[in-house]
């Protein structure tokens, strides 16, 4: 638990106001990660949870290095990736994956479920990718006949257990899981943690989770970061934030999930 | 004395059942919730007491009895008529729903004006009343604005304004608040109650989600593959459902008050059982 997986420095991302733009003029910019700064430990399960345009996305897609932050360091590893350029990450990627959101657009429905599995194990020049797949389904608790299949054959649930073995396919220390459970029914969205909390003890793995569903995370995660505003107002152990929020902002989003039980002074 | 009740409806499509001989019967002023996973109908039933289903699917049995009026025997242009000026819809994804090259003042008064045959005037000063209903601080400007430069809360906001612009006896709610964060959903639903109390109307809740049931709803009815598994009122429900399946999706819904429970699926056995159910319907009515 001491090695760290990740640590963030004083991390900022700024995106260029292209809608307000005049013309002759440099577009504002409007800063979405303030300064935000936090480590990941080695096998931790992080939950990263904020209202909607609190920047978690964006936090997310910073730390796997699909943008680029503008001030800070991010390190993996021990090693400083924060403005490594594509060619020098990209034999770092297999290290670090993602799950994302929707699984019918992150999934090419135009191939197999085969073909989107063994893409990133051809691209990292991994060998024996027929057996590497197959098991990344057994792993995922998908028969292998589904390897045949396209997407649109799949319910909502298969569909990410697919995001989900492709991440899993190229051995990574770390994955980031972007509100994989939201488009979901609660069956599935069970099944799909049950899954993730499987993979994690198996594999080794560090997680990072986002999700605006408080529930889901005070289950999954040992640690809660809140973002609000693109700074971080809360960080500690999942049960202590439940128990004793110390900021306003925390203890309302706790209260505003609705949990089934005849609560008639909730609203 | 209910407004809406809805006897044996069926629908179909081509040969596949749909909707199997839902009944349910909402009475003025009751929030009536139907829940049920992705698939099992639910959307279906609101659509088809608005006359909108997809035209894929057709309503094969059954009939919609809407204040006292049989609605399928009505010919079209009446029917739209009745169901235009006592219901009303407040959608899922408030973008879709909304015009992106209208204003939204316009989107609001429009309805008024072609259905109801008010004048322009009156509708519009009824929408900024209604803003301000809503919560909305600055009416006259959000009026003039775009869909696009509105916040997911805000547009919310105006299609509940709009939903409830021509005070409708009933309102079909589809999934009100599943596009947003639990904050502004919070607000919404406090928004939809306190409405609904003053405007003493009716509401169908669409929803999947058992904590907002509890919350907003008086009766629920449970769906699986367009067959009614159980009708309760939520006091029954949530104390103590009755089928099996109703059970396992209370277990199944993660609570943050219970971290250490195991959060277990829909038990294979359940859904076996809800399968015997659907297959014994089916051979009942010779569909199979």
């Amino acid at each position: 638990m001491s090695e760290t997986m990740y640590e963030i420095q004083n991390l900022h991302l700024s995106f260029k106001d292209m809608a307000n733009k005049r013309i002759f003029q440099p577009a504002p910019v409007v800063e979405v990660l303030k300064g935000l700064s936090f480590n990941i430990a080695k096998g931790g399960v992080v939950g990263i949870v904020g209202g909607s345009g609190s920047g978690k996305s964006t936090l997310g897609r910073a730390m796997v290095r699909l943008l680029e932050p503008s001030a800070g360091i991010i390190r993996f590893q021990g090693r400083d990736i924060t403005h490594l350029n594509e060619e020098t990450l990209r034999p770092m990627r297999r290290k670090f994956q993602m799950i994302f959101q929707d699984p019918m657009s992150s999934l090419n429905p135009r191939r197999t479920v085969f073909a989107i599995i063994a893409a990133p194990l051809r691209l990292h020049k991994f060998d024996r990718v027929e057996g590497r797949v197959e098991e990344a389904l057994d792993m995922v608790g998908l028969p292998r006949n589904f390897q045949n299949r396209y997407p649109h054959e799949l319910s909502g649930g298969q569909r990410q257990r697919v995001g989900i073995a492709r991440s899993i396919a190229t051995e990574p220390a770390f994955i980031l899981a972007d509100e994989i459970v939201s488009g979901l029914d609660v069956s599935s969205q069970a099944q799909v943690l049950n899954l993730l909390e499987q993979l994690v003890r198996d594999l080794d793995l560090t997680l990072a989770f986002i999700s605006h569903d408080l529930s889901v995370v005070r289950r999954l995660c040992q640690h809660t970061i809140v973002l609000h505003q693109g700074q971080i107002i809360e960080a500690q152990q999942t049960s202590k934030l439940f128990d004793n929020p110390k900021t306003a902002y925390a203890r309302e989003l706790i209260d505003a999930i609705p949990l089934p039980n005849l609560d008639q002074h909730w609203l | 004395m209910s407004f809406l009740t809805i006897n044996n409806l069926t629908a179909h499509v081509g040969k596949l059942p749909i909707l199997r001989d839902v009944s349910l019967s909402v009475k003025a002023g009751e929030v009536y919730g139907l829940v049920g996973e992705s698939g099992a109908g639910k959307s279906m039933i609101g659509k088809a007491v608005l006359g909108i289903l997809p035209l894929a699917i057709e309503a094969t049995g059954g009939e919609i009895i809407l204040d006292g009026v049989d609605l399928q025997k009505l010919p079209a242009n009446q029917r739209r008529q009745i169901i235009g000026a006592k219901t009303a819809l407040i959608p899922q994804d408030p973008l879709t729903a909304l015009n992106p090259s209208r204003r939204v003042g316009v989107q609001i008064t429009n309805r008024l004006v072609d259905i109801l045959g008010w004048t322009k005037s009156d509708a519009e000063h009824r929408a900024l009343d209604l803003l301000v209903e809503v919560h909305i601080n600055d009416p006259e400007r959000v009026m003039l604005c775009y869909p696009h430069e509105l916040s997911g809360g805000m547009r919310q906001r105006l299609l509940i304004a709009a939903a409830f612009a021509a005070e409708p006896q009933l309102i079909i709610a589809d999934e009100p608040t599943t596009a947003l964060d639990v904050t502004v959903q919070k607000q919404i639903l406090r928004l939809i109650k306190e409405m609904q109390a003053r405007y003493g109307t009716a509401l169908l809740f669409v929803t999947h989600d058992l904590g907002v049931v509890s919350k907003v709803c008086q009766k629920v009815l449970v769906l699986y593959d367009g067959l009614v598994l159980e009708q309760a009122t939520v006091e029954n429900f949530f104390t103590g459902p009755q089928h099996p399946y109703s059970k396992a999706l209370l277990e199944t819904t993660p609570k943050y008050t219970n971290p250490t429970g195991n959060l277990t699926p829909i038990p294979l056995h359940v859904l076996e059982g809800v399968h015997r159910q659907v297959a014994a319907y089916d051979r009942m009515k010779n569909y199979v």
